[in-house]
């Protein structure tokens, strides 16, 4: 099987967003693996190790993303692709990067494509189908269960809570929805081993691209931070007290109930 | 300059999803006087049509095939593609739900266009509307612009307005007839597990529990709340990551992201994460026995206690509202 990962360097969740002139400061920020995408490369390595082939990691961004696809690597992914458009584009949407990537993935001979449902940074959740609709493939999104057979595939899929149990077959690009998989810790060996790992980079010129094909459709003309809540009332007394006193407070004043 | 909007009338169970009247006032802002034409996809939905129009949208299209009777993204694709052709529009309007999302970006190819996700405000109306949307799981949020190109957007439940329906209006209702083949995804089955059967991201109520919930069975007087309101029950990572909950419930910056008019935390620390899926509920109110645990900071009321005996309260609290009002 010939499966691929697209992947993301998003913002560690853990971070608080700081806006300075107009950018989200990235400075000293911790980046991770966007958190959706560890449960495709965690599903993408399961499914190897079961059927046989190969899986292979793509990113779109700069140098600072090797760092993501080292890791990984060191999961278990067996080889990686950066396409660096740092010094080609100042600006990306969803439009862009999925031509980007259906522009390198085209003449791969894909089995599987496997994506997070949604990056938590600009979470949009585009990409995805948008590459499977250039490529001509279907796809099925925030999966929670994949069966692979031959060529047959059948899949659960959340939809706002509820399962939906679907059959399609390959090739074929699946979303990742929480509750797919626990994906892996990489293990010292893993590291080890990623580092060996060929870790490919490609610019918009490899990929017969200029900047023209990857326009961007969608301008961002501000960004910034909610209002900050005023601190709310801690109630206080007894404890029924306290309930009656919310309900009441919950209908008369908020007027929610 | 006067606009033509579509928007994508969603339907659940037999019935027109909520989302669909905000979608039509979302329509009518980008129209800008223009036409608000309201879209039907199914195997029987004409007789919602004249719903749709006292909402607001000026006419219907419908398209009634066996194989648009459940969702499916080459069905629908096929389907609404051939509105789109036959009106041609200045803009495209869908709900942010599971079908908006798997369909709109399908679309926004195949019309290599822009799609704006998610939005929860607009500025402006017709070609100089505004989008305001979250990013960073509500963290922050960026005011965006279609460049050029059909204006293509999917607004998240909860957050326009929908017009008041207005029963005296009417408009034309008429179908075309589309050829929908070659479905590459065939639906088996669908499992409910929704807990009150109120979806999560539509909710006017969410009861959430966290680690403090316990057990799986420590969900029950969270359900019973969330049933005497009206609303939907959710979680937080730790009540799904314990196995308390199924993970479909977790509310966070990985989860799904809410804004109801009510949030209730139950036993819920207000971790960063949860916090960027729940803040920008209108009211929060705080349940947890730690008087120090973050969620209090969020929260517009708080009542420190313990909440198998806070919830139990509130539960006789508002069944004798219901009864005195």
């Amino acid at each position: 099987m010939n499966i691929f990962v697209l992947v993301k360097r998003t913002f560690d969740t853990e971070e608080k967003i700081v806006i300075a002139n107009g950018k989200i400061q990235e400075d000293g920020a911790e980046f991770i693996i966007n958190p959706y995408d560890e449960y495709a490369i965690e599903e993408a390595i399961q499914v190897r190790d079961a059927k046989g082939g190969k899986v292979t990691v793509v990113t779109i961004g700069g140098e600072d993303a090797e760092k993501q696809l080292r890791t990984a690597l060191a999961m278990g992914a067996d080889e990686a692709v950066l396409i660096n458009t740092e010094d080609d584009l100042d600006e990306l949407d969803q439009y862009s990067a999925a031509i980007i990537l259906a522009e390198y993935l085209k003449d791969k001979e894909v089995d599987l494509i496997l994506a997070g449902n949604v990056a938590i940074d600009g979470g949009t959740g585009q990409v995805g189908p948008r590459v499977a609709d250039l490529l001509g493939i279907n796809y099925v999104t925030t999966i929670t269960d994949l069966e692979i057979d031959g060529t047959n595939v059948k899949i659960v899929r959340d939809i706002e809570g509820d399962s939906e149990v679907i059959e399609t077959s390959l090739p074929l690009l699946v979303t990742a929805q929480q509750g797919l998989n626990e994906p892996r810790y990489p293990s010292l060996p893993g590291i080890m081993k990623a580092k060996k790992k060929p870790l490919a980079e490609l610019e918009l010129d490899d990929l017969d691209l200029d900047e023209d094909d990857v326009e961007v459709k969608i301008e961002i003309v501000d960004i910034f931070l909610p209002p900050q809540k005023a601190a709310g009332r801690v109630l206080e007394g007894e404890l029924s007290q306290q309930v009656k006193e919310l309900v009441n407070l919950l209908h008369s004043e908020a007027k929610v109930v | 300059m006067a606009n033509k909007v579509l928007v994508l009338g969603e339907v659940r169970d037999g019935v027109l999803r909520n989302v669909s009247f905000e979608a039509v006032a979302a329509a009518k802002q980008i129209a800008d006087g223009g036409e608000v034409v309201g879209v039907l996809l199914g195997d029987s939905v004409t007789q919602l049509a004249n719903e749709l129009i006292t909402y607001g949208a000026d006419r219907v299209v419908t398209v009634e095939h066996p194989h648009l009777k459940a969702y499916t993204s080459d069905g629908y694709s096929q389907a609404f593609l051939a509105v789109y052709e036959q009106e041609k529009p200045e803009g495209v309007v869908f709900g942010h739900t599971s079908l908006g999302k798997d369909l709109s970006p399908k679309l926004a190819s195949k019309l290599k266009s822009g799609l704006i996700s998610d939005v929860t405000e607009i500025e402006g109306s017709g070609e100089d509307a505004v989008f305001v949307r979250p990013i960073y799981s509500g963290k922050a949020f960026e005011k965006v612009k279609i460049k050029d190109g059909v204006i293509f957007v999917t607004i998240r439940p909860n957050n326009i307005k929908p017009l008041d329906k207005n029963a005296s209006l009417t408009g034309d209702v008429a179908s075309i007839s589309v050829d929908v083949q070659n479905l590459r995804t065939i639906i088996k089955d669908v499992v409910r597990k929704a807990t009150t059967g109120v979806d999560l991201s539509e909710a006017k109520v969410v009861v959430a529990g966290g680690r403090g919930v316990k057990s799986s069975e420590g969900f029950e007087p969270l359900k019973e709340l969330a049933n005497l309101l009206g609303g939907a029950v959710g979680a937080s990572r730790g009540a799904c990551d314990a196995d308390y909950c199924d993970y479909s419930l977790q509310i966070g910056q990985t989860g799904k992201v809410v804004t109801p008019d009510l949030y209730i935390a139950a036993g819920i620390s207000g971790a960063i994460q949860h916090l960027a899926g729940m803040s920008n509920s209108k009211v929060i109110v705080a349940i947890n026995k730690d008087p120090e645990a973050n969620i209090f900071k969020v929260a517009d009321y708080g009542i420190v206690g313990d909440l198998f005996e806070v919830i139990p309260m509130l539960i006789e609290e508002f069944k004798a509202l219901k009864v005195n009002s």
